[in-house]
């Protein structure tokens, strides 16, 4: 069943064509994902589907369980069960970790903040009164926006490049939470150019220069990627029978 | 509503009940209350329209237990003046609590005139947290001269928990001598038309002395807000920080001025000043997991002065 779909959808941002007609569909309970080389649209894709600012006019439609959200603000879009998780989360002084974590968690009892704490490997005694600033490194307030993801238990959540700034011990937890995200029944879409992150999905699209390349099960993808975008081999200007897809 | 039981409501009556810790409660011109603890002097003397009050830290004096001060008025149109004096001894060390409370202003002004001493190795710890009546009706003057000795320490906080600003006023100026430390941090959140003036100078003349200034504001509605924070480094080795913050929503307004002067060029200042709207990825962050804008700038507000 699908939760998500993508209809000729474009977005120009400062006159340069981002995304060009990208029809995807995404399917319910199912972890996705979306790869190719930096600069692809892939991060521009994810926040046109959140709706931030910047990136909702869009040509085309954007249909969540049936209904367009293409005109919806991201409040609406996450009242309906789409949450997103930047690449580089942000910073908030003063506000604690178990706060960032209540404010958005669905049942807001301390079990649930401590579960979802230790899901991400993060010990709930060390890091609960903990602000959300810089004296937490990259990777701790990864994990930690992934706990509110969790504890959110939306219907659909963007990864964007979920590993970056995580150490190799604590790609598993990264990994968990998927795994945990998947089992409550939450759609899973990774953005991502890293080959241990793609092997999670279930289902891949390649998108190169915002166009849609080729999209099948993880297993046919991931040849591609890895043999033709590592290094991307034709600087983001994909050829696809000939046809040379840049600026129209 | 009587002091009792504003004290009762802010779960102090039982820091007042315990013998070890010293405490002070003033109501308008009156002392109510008060208890003190070996090494700790206080003298009080009622005056026009207020209290004076003189401290006095023994030599060596430890306080193990925060000072409890209580300065409130219990009616709608007063003035107080609380004219402070402190002394802190060679070594001494203490810390004080200071509730200022106000809870039915409708026209109060509260004045607040301090000078303290910190001679060599003292260290003196203020936090002073208000509470105000919901429709502000007060105005608050405190004002502050400071100096340190060598090697002694002073740190302020102050907080509003409780109710609008209405028009507050603040200025401090403190003069760190030799190894001396001061950290001054502010937070205040307005709204409606309160209006916040905070005013806090170093003077950093002795070699190593530390100095950081730092200030958390948010304006909302018609509020506004001056912050003038200045350092002056006279002396080797020198350091300070200038950091402040202020948010601004709906038709505020907010103007941060950070003077930094070195005069010694072994001496090294900085400063950070941000004033704005809330940032958009912390908002865009917060609305994504399903809040409103207006709770999600609530909460940023509320991470920022906490």
């Amino acid at each position: 069943m699908k939760i998500l779909s993508l209809k000729q959808v474009n977005l120009s941002l400062n006159g340069r064509k981002i995304l060009q007609n990208l029809s995807m569909d995404f399917w319910k309970g199912r972890v996705h994902a979306v790869v190719g080389p930096n600069g692809a649209g892939k991060s521009t894709l994810a926040a046109t589907v959140m709706g931030l600012e910047g990136y909702r006019k869009v040509r085309g439609e954007i249909l969540f369980e049936g209904e367009s959200i293409t005109n919806m603000g991201i409040e609406e879009r996450a009242k309906r069960g789409i949450t997103l998780a930047w690449q580089e989360p942000a910073r908030f002084e003063g506000l604690t970790v178990e706060t960032f974590i209540r404010a958005s968690a669905r049942e807001k009892s301390d079990a649930e903040i401590q579960r979802v704490l230790q899901v991400v490997g993060l010990n709930p005694d060390e890091y609960r009164n903990r602000a959300v600033d810089r004296t937490l490194s990259g990777g701790e307030r990864k994990k930690i926006e992934l706990a509110s993801i969790l504890a959110m238990r939306p219907k659909l959540v963007l990864l964007d490049e979920p590993d970056s700034g995580i150490d190799v011990a604590s790609l598993e937890n990264i990994f968990e939470a998927i795994r945990v995200l998947r089992k409550d029944g939450t759609t899973v879409v990774l953005i991502t150019h890293s080959l241990a992150v793609l092997a999670q999905a279930e289902h891949a699209f390649l998108i190169c220069d915002g166009t849609l390349i080729e999209e099948g099960p993880m297993e046919q993808i991931r040849p591609y990627f890895e043999d033709k975008c590592i290094p991307c081999n034709h600087k983001n200007i994909p050829e696809i029978e000939g046809e040379e897809h840049g600026d129209e | 509503m009587e002091m009792s039981e504003l004290l009762k409501e802010l779960n102090m009556d039982e820091a007042l009940r315990d013998p070890d810790t010293a405490h002070l409660v003033i109501e308008r011109n009156r002392v109510v209350s008060s208890h003190w603890v070996q090494g700790l002097e206080v003298k009080t003397e009622e005056i026009e329209n207020g209290v004076e009050v003189s401290v006095r830290v023994r030599e060596g004096t430890v306080i193990t237990k925060p000072v409890h001060f209580c300065f409130g008025v219990t009616h709608k149109r007063a003035l107080q003046r609380i004219v402070m004096h402190v002394h802190v001894e060679r070594g001494a060390k203490i810390a004080v609590l200071s509730h200022c409370m106000f809870p039915k202003a409708e026209d109060i002004t509260h004045v607040m005139e301090a000078d303290i001493t910190l001679d060599e190795g003292a260290s003196y710890v203020y936090r002073e947290k208000h509470i105000h009546s919901p429709d502000g009706g007060i105005k608050v003057y405190p004002r502050a001269t400071i100096t340190l000795g060598k090697r002694a320490r002073f740190a302020t906080e102050f907080e509003l928990i409780q109710g609008r600003v209405g028009k507050i006023d603040i200025d401090y100026a403190v003069t760190c001598g030799e190894e001396s430390t001061m950290e001054m941090m502010t937070k205040i959140s307005g709204r409606g038309d309160d209006d916040i003036k905070i005013r806090e100078t170093g003077y950093l003349v002795g070699e190593r002395a530390r100095g950081v200034l730092t200030s958390r504001v948010a304006v909302r509605e018609h509020a506004t807000a001056e912050v003038y924070s200045k350092l002056v480094a006279t002396a080797p080795y020198a350091r300070g920080h200038v950091d402040c913050h202020e948010i601004v929503q709906d038709q505020g307004v907010a103007t941060a001025v950070p003077v930094v002067e070195v005069k010694h060029p072994k001496a090294h200042v900085t400063h950070e000043a941000a004033i704005g709207s809330v940032d958009t990825k912390q908002l865009e962050t917060l609305m994504a997991r399903g809040l409103s804008e207006e709770e999600a700038v609530e909460l940023i507000i509320q991470g920022l002065l906490s």
